[in-house]
């Protein structure tokens, strides 16, 4: 079992409110993410969750119990830190064997589950290496290896992979879920990478300021975000917003329109522009267009665009793709 | 810049060097020298001793006249018992205060820092009477207690600085996985910061070892560590200088060594972690 | 970045550690106060009461105590100017490229681990004892009198003897910055088209001016109450040639069994003291977080 609900916390440093009141609901074995730009919250929260901080007021329970003043090491969860956190002085048997031991587990048990965590994790071999010299995506296996031989009721992860160079960012997010897949465990993951958000969350809870802007899956936030800021932070490249008059002519104080869903034309189209950059990743084209009263609208055409600088070219939006916000910055 | 270096200039520097730094070591250099020779022949004059024989005499008269073993035994019981003390007092201290930090934790060990400016003379008579009432005066616990609050700002002081630089997430990471605090620094954080607390013993050690004001008020002959008895040569009789090396030499070699091992440790120590 | 729970503990973890240095501070420091306002000596347990300022009058009108001042003072700043001028001198010689620097570098350190006693001993014997003494074998050989240094000259032997013992702590402190340098900068500045010269002023100078300042701070703390030296060596004369401020205290209870007399000697230290650790303290806070 593993379901965390929050009612009413808020987190307070000295005078600065850095969570105001805040509801959530993690359900049982659900894989959820905290994603937003740095500073808006997101480790804060987990750390609550944790119990590395305490609660300025409002009340956690996990699995119906009140948690919000159990010490950490009571609540039954496990967390994998940024740093990773292993500690350097034992092997890595011993430092998956670490919790164990805290619980008062017998050493021939602690070993056995050992032995299993690292079959699981392809870690067998490095057992008796110390975590200075393990690569770091060793390192992050033994994070976790540590973390699941205690069988939480949920998994915490802070920034997980952001030490990691991109190639094996990829790899472990998908042994991530696959983790998750099996396991059937919930997760907390925090991140300020809405690709990983996108890719693993089964729901994504946007933070900015302290404050939740939308909860949802990934899909949902995508063709429904809830305001400008989601809609702007959920997708890549970011989405193109447009004011003034061309938004008005479409009903809205503002509207927004992704690239992927602006068709490019050299004949004919709602808007005219005039090429500035543009980036070519090979399978995809991004086009950084110049419309005069409008601006720089991104658009994303096939790979084999030959679009050069200075090149004329007609933008037509896909009309049941265009996002409208009111003045509030609210979705209409 | 290494690169612009000619051999030359190298050698002219290594010799200037190496002349200071001889004449600096000299006079232990020479302790050492005069060690091995007769009484006659240590004051004939630099040359006619270096000519002289070689003997070991002085070394066995030390023992025989003034059971040196006992002072050498009373070092290293006040140096290392006072240091151990000193580390057991402040370890969760200092971890309170690396890990812990609030609003006051600079102030507070500022001000332990200040307690080690207070001249020693200014509690001379208190500390004196108490000893002399409590039957403490010539007591190797006696010293060990004073040396331990002698020294436990420094203590302190250090072991902050090496815990500082431990990264809290792995201590979180011990309370994630279960551990109570006492676990939490005896399994996670105190290896971790073995060779922190190694450097802080070696220095307190030095600085206990060589501790000449309450080491010399305090005792007078059975708790009287080695400072106390190299003072005792001070008013000589008859032929000393070959036994007062004797017994010098014996009192330096063991510090000098740990010394030599701690010179990194010695800066940062004295300096409280202003110089690294 | 902690929850109640934690504070709690930390503050139990650190009580032991203060309330020994409070008491270890408050409870010697305020007997010494109160035995300062006593007739109290040792050798005449009949006289007694209160003594208002009397033993503050005495110790302070004392012409021992007008020396003892000076000698303090002259002791401290001898000390500081050899070992802060001598120690960026040899900081500079050891950093430049040289064999056997690792060698060199014991060598001179070596002092510092000497206990105060047996370099006092080693300096007043061996070295200048008029007759038998080192440097009167040299005189005698160069058909000079030999100088009885410490019956002449008793404070500046001493100065040399606690300036040996000195030096290294002071040279490893500033090699050690010497050394932390940071060479991008040098190298920078190089580039920069600033001269051997004009790196040093600009660049080598203001890095040492901090570990200089720690030098003398930390030294003055521990030159301030000298006394194994002088007990060994001059017994604080001839006269109170040598006597510094530590050893008129140690002389006034401890010879003269005058407790009230020393103890108020004692609370003088203290406030001397406290005027110069008034500026460690605020030098060594400053610094802290650096």
């Amino acid at each position: 079992m593993g379901k965390i609900t929050l009612r009413n916390v808020v987190k307070r440093f000295g005078d600065a409110e850095v969570i105001p009141p805040l509801d959530l609901d993690i359900e049982n074995g659900e894989f959820v993410v905290f994603v937003g730009p740095s500073g808006c919250g997101k480790s804060t929260l987990l750390r609550l969750i944790a119990g590395l901080e305490d609660t300025s007021d409002g009340v956690i329970s996990i699995d119906g119990l009140d948690a919000t003043d159990t010490p950490p090491a009571k609540r039954g969860l496990a967390m994998v830190f940024q740093s990773y956190a292993l500690y350097p002085h034992m092997t890595v048997r011993k430092n998956i064997a670490f919790p164990l031991k805290m619980a008062g587990l017998s050493p021939e048990a602690a070993a056995k589950k050992v032995e299993a965590a690292a079959k699981v994790l392809n870690l067998t071999a490095y057992l008796d290496r110390k975590p200075g010299q393990l690569s770091g995506g060793q390192r992050q296996r033994v994070a976790i290896g540590r973390a699941i031989v205690r069988e939480p009721k949920a998994f915490l992860f802070d920034e997980p992979l952001s030490n990691l160079d991109a190639a094996l960012r990829v790899n472990m997010r998908l042994e991530i879920s696959e983790l998750h897949q099996t396991l059937k465990t919930t997760m907390v993951y925090v991140t300020h990478d809405q690709v990983e958000a996108m890719t693993m969350a089964d729901k994504i809870v946007v933070l900015n300021a302290g404050r939740i802007e939308q909860v949802g899956s990934p899909l949902t936030l995508y063709n429904r975000p809830a305001n400008l800021f989601v809609a702007g932070f959920i997708g890549s490249p970011k989405m193109n917003f447009v004011t003034g008059a061309e938004a008005e002519a479409h009903g809205a104080p503002t509207i927004g329109i992704r690239p992927e869903h602006i068709d490019l034309s050299a004949q004919n189209g709602d808007w005219q522009g005039k090429v500035g950059v543009s980036e070519h990743l090979g399978s995809d084209t991004f086009l950084h267009v110049h419309v005069p009263e409008v601006g720089v609208v991104t658009v994303r055409a096939g790979g084999e665009v030959a679009a050069r600088h200075g090149d004329t070219v007609w933008l037509t939006l896909q009309a049941d793709r265009i996002h409208r916000f009111g003045p509030d910055g609210k979705a209409l | 810049m290494a690169r612009k270096t000619t051999q030359t200039r190298k050698a002219l520097t290594t010799v200037a060097a190496w002349s200071i730094g001889f004449l600096i070591f000299f006079p232990i250099l020479w302790t050492v020298l005069m060690s091995f020779h007769s009484e006659g022949d240590a004051i004939k004059g630099p040359f006619a001793m270096l000519a002289s024989p070689w003997t070991f005499e002085s070394y066995g008269e030390v023992q025989h006249r003034s059971n040196y073993a006992l002072h050498f035994w009373n070092s290293v019981v006040i140096s290392f018992g006072s240091t151990l003390a000193a580390l057991v007092i402040a370890i969760p201290a200092a971890w309170a205060m690396a890990f812990v930090p609030g609003r006051r934790t600079k102030d507070l060990l500022m001000w332990m820092l200040s307690t080690k400016m207070m001249p020693s003379v200014g509690v001379l008579i208190p500390m004196y009477l108490m000893f002399r009432d409590f039957g403490l005066l010539d007591t190797r616990s006696g010293l060990v207690a004073v040396l331990t609050l002698i020294n436990l700002p420094i203590v302190v002081w250090m072991l902050y600085t090496y815990f500082k630089e431990i990264p809290g997430e792995i201590l979180e990471a011990a309370r994630m996985d279960g551990a109570s605090l006492r676990s939490e620094i005896l399994h996670v954080l105190t290896p971790m910061a073995v060779p922190g607390i190694a450097s802080t013993v070696l220095l307190n050690v030095i600085l206990a070892w060589n501790e000449a004001f309450w080491t010399l008020q305090l005792t007078t002959s059975d708790a009287a560590p080695l400072t106390q008895f190299i003072a005792s040569y001070s008013s000589p009789e008859g032929l000393f200088y070959a036994k007062l090396s004797a017994a010098s030499t014996m009192a330096i070699a063991p510090i000098l060594i740990l010394g030599w091992f701690s010179q990194k440790q010695l800066v940062r120590g004295l300096t409280f972690g202003a110089v690294k | 970045m902690a929850t109640k729970a934690s504070r709690t503990a930390a503050r139990a973890m650190v009580s032991p550690a203060v309330i020994l240095l409070l008491g270890w501070m408050i409870v010697p420091l305020a007997m010494t106060l109160y035995f300062s306002f006593l007739r109290y000596n040792l050798l005449n347990p009949t006289q007694g009461g209160f003594a208002g300022f009397d033993n503050y009058y005495y110790f302070l009108t004392n012409p021992a105590f007008f020396q003892a001042l000076t000698n303090t003072l002259t002791l401290v700043l001898g000390v500081l100017v050899i070992t802060v001028f001598g120690g960026i001198g040899l900081a500079l010689l050891l950093d430049q490229p040289i064999w056997g620097q690792g060698v060199v570098r014991v060598l001179v350190i070596a002092p510092f681990f000497v206990m105060p006693t047996v370099s006092a001993l080693v300096w007043k014997n061996m070295f200048m004892n008029p007759v038998n003494g080192m440097f009167a074998h040299m005189a005698k050989a160069m058909g000079l009198q030999p100088y009885d240094f410490l019956a002449h000259a008793p404070l500046a032997s001493i100065i040399v003897i606690v300036a040996w013992q000195w030096l290294p702590f002071s040279t490893l402190i500033l090699l050690t910055a010497l050394q932390s340098l940071d060479r991008e900068q040098q190298e920078a500045a190089e580039m920069d088209g600033a001269s051997v010269f004009n790196r040093f002023v600009y660049l080598t100078v203001p890095h040492l001016t901090r570990a200089v300042t720690v030098v003398i701070l930390i030294q003055t703390i521990f030159l301030l109450s000298v006394f194994a030296e002088i007990l060994v060596t001059t017994n604080g004369g001839p006269g109170t040639a040598s006597t510094n401020i530590s050893y008129l205290v140690y002389a006034q209870s401890l010879l003269n069994y005058d407790v009230g007399g020393g103890s108020a000697g004692g609370i003088i230290a203290v406030i001397l003291a406290n005027i110069v650790a008034f500026f460690v303290m605020r030098m060594i806070g400053k610094n802290l977080d650096a």
